[in-house]
């Protein structure tokens, strides 16, 4: 990937490293990969067995998190969630930066009738509620995690066209532009060799931006009953059958609670360190 | 038949209060071999006029005229055949070295696109060419420059690669649009004596614009001078620089600084100016549009746009009054 950040020089990952949000908020981002790859291979128990004389027993030596209203694990469950997260937040954002960076770069490349008409829409998208958009696709098409990964990446389409087209708009006005079209690079060239490569970092930031939404909106589903469906573990779900016990066990909500704040805490403190080091002049303006 | 002949080339641009007239008129022909520099202030369309022999108008701009490329008329073209034009037989180089570069792509890269692009030559073949082209346009330490970055380059090093770039696939015509304004003097110097000898050596026609009448004067045979849009005089340029007609003209070459006085009452004299602003190109007066800022102006001068009249041989001037002008050298 040919960032500026890249090309700066050989410093970059020293200076990433030091900048307080990067390194606290990569560091959170990769402790959800890595509990997400490890439970590929090892949890403590298994996330998918009922044992419902031992249900709701506090953390101990043998359930470090407790377990839940059917005896399941929790430790286990969070960490096979983890994996639910991840391919939630990836392929919806894949979905959403696909369709809506090729729509922007169409709109920014075409001008004139292209550019209002993928506006439009995009705006159409944007005043549509995301949660009422989700729930009007799982009310039609059932309620499963790939469509709700679905609708959640519909959701993002508009955000990235959005972002890609405004990108985009100030690149085509620089003069390198110009004068890669006075080399006779025609439009297509001129967008995927200049306008593309120059817009990646924005792109970037705002993917690990959405992907931190993309987890909160899964989580929302999910505890809606509209997103993964039992027996396979969601933090979503989770808290939807920790909520009718929270009195007598309120760990149940807390534990999946902390792993969704964690998680998008973690990927929003990335996205600001990145938007630091890819653009040190906002970073000045603080 | 000229490579290049211009004929009433107009362009309308969309203003923020509605559509502006930014070149007004405009004719010439080139030939392979000669060179011409157009002059004028900021804003007077000389920019316009080049990006439209492109075929490059900002979004929403409008062409009209005829301009002829080997007989070819290029308004008619599509875009398609326009890109098969530009960078091939028609060059640009622009004016800021620091932002006509891609900074992402390394320079032998961007000089060696144009080949792969209308030559078809194979990567490795472009990047022997470009090696070539840096050493010939005076990049020191060319083929180790080849992998550099924009960012890496000083500014006259980076208009050297932009000439090369220009250069890479021989063109018949070299539009060099204010290509030293970014550069230090003594490079400015070095760039133009470059870009001479290269037309020279490779039988190009060249179109330099500028607003430095110094730089005009030395380095092009034919000059033509713009005010709002058109040209208001034209002819070689030792005919025109000993004999200025316009008032326009004669008023931008007054407004030269002169270290040691010779200004205006001699010694410590103010520079002159022209007094007065450039025109509103929305909302231009009838009649000549330099009548409000001259000196010289009567009423008939806002009465119809003063035609072209002769000065001399090849030598013409866009000035109703031209006569009591003339006569006023005394």
């Amino acid at each position: 990937m040919s960032s500026p950040a890249a090309l700066a020089g050989r410093g970059v990952l020293r200076r990433a490293l030091r900048h307080p949000s990067f390194a606290s908020g990569g560091a959170l981002t990769l402790l959800l990969v890595g509990v997400a790859a490890l439970s590929l291979a090892w949890t403590p128990h298994s996330a998918y067995l009922i044992q419902v004389r031992q249900r709701l027993l506090p953390p101990s030596g043998l359930h470090w998190l407790g377990t839940d209203t059917l005896g399941r694990d929790v430790l286990s469950m969070l960490m096979v969630g983890a994996q639910n997260s991840i391919m939630v937040g990836v392929v919806a954002v894949s979905i959403g930066l696909t369709a809506g960076v090729a729509l922007g770069l169409l709109a920014a490349a075409r001008r004139g009738w292209v550019e209002e008409a993928v506006m439009r829409l995009a705006d159409f998208g944007f005043a549509f509620p995301a949660i009422l958009l989700a729930i009007l696709f799982t009310a039609v098409f059932g309620p499963s995690a790939v469509n709700a990964i679905i609708a959640i990446g519909i959701f993002n389409v508009p955000v990235f066209a959005r972002i890609g087209r405004a990108a985009a708009n100030v690149v085509w006005a620089r003069e390198f532009v110009l004068a890669a079209r006075a080399a006779g690079k025609g439009r297509l060239r001129i967008t995927l060799e200049h306008v593309l490569p120059n817009i990646l970092p924005i792109l970037v930031v705002q993917a690990t931006i959405q992907f931190a939404i993309a987890i909160l909106a899964e989580a929302a589903l999910s505890y809606l009953g509209l997103g993964t469906q039992p027996p396979n573990p969601s933090w979503g779900r989770m808290l939807n059958e920790a909520q009718t016990m929270i009195f007598t066990a309120p760990l149940l909500a807390v534990f999946p609670g902390i792993a969704i704040a964690l998680s998008v805490l973690g990927l929003n403190l990335m996205g600001d360190g990145l938007r630091d080091l890819v653009d040190p002049r906002l970073a000045r303006a603080r | 038949m000229s490579l290049l002949e211009v004929n009433a080339l107009r362009v309308r641009l969309r203003g923020p209060d509605g559509p502006v007239e930014a070149v007004r008129g405009v004719s010439f022909s080139l030939d392979r071999g000669q060179t011409m520099g157009l002059v004028g202030e900021s804003g007077c369309g000389k920019s316009m006029t080049a990006l439209a022999l492109l075929g490059l108008l900002p979004e929403g701009g409008l062409l009209h005229g005829s301009v002829r490329f080997e007989g070819r008329e290029l308004t008619q073209l599509s875009d398609r055949e326009l890109c098969r034009l530009r960078g091939n037989r028609i060059a640009m180089v622009f004016q800021e070295p620091m932002t006509a570069l891609n900074p992402l792509h390394s320079i032998g890269r961007q000089i060696a696109e144009p080949l792969c692009l209308h030559r078809g030559l194979s990567s490795e073949a472009a990047r022997g060419v470009a090696g070539e082209l840096l050493h010939r346009v005076g990049m020191p330490d060319a083929r180790a420059r080849l992998d550099a970055y924009p960012h890496q380059l000083s500014g006259g090093q980076r208009q050297r690669a932009l000439i090369a770039m220009a250069l890479a696939c021989e063109p018949d015509l070299l539009i060099a649009d204010e290509p030293t304004t970014a550069l230090d003097v003594t490079i400015q110097a070095q760039i133009l004596e470059l870009i001479v000898d290269l037309v020279h050596e490779r039988g190009m026609a060249l179109i330099l614009i500028s607003h430095d009448l110094g730089v005009i004067a030395e380095t092009v045979e034919r000059v033509a001078v713009m005010y709002a849009g058109r040209i208001v005089e034209m002819g070689p340029v030792a005919t025109v620089f000993g004999r200025l007609a316009h008032p326009y003209s004669r008023g931008l070459f007054a407004a030269i600084p002169r270290i040691g006085g010779g200004r205006s009452g001699g010694g410590r004299g103010r520079l002159a100016a022209i007094p007065g602003r450039v025109p509103d190109l929305a909302a231009l007066p009838t009649g000549c549009a330099f009548a409000d800022r001259c000196g010289h102006a009567q009423p008939v001068c806002r009465l119809a746009e003063p035609p072209p009249l002769a000065v001399g041989p090849e030598h013409w001037a866009a000035c109703g009054r031209l006569d009591a002008v003339l006569a006023s050298d005394g």
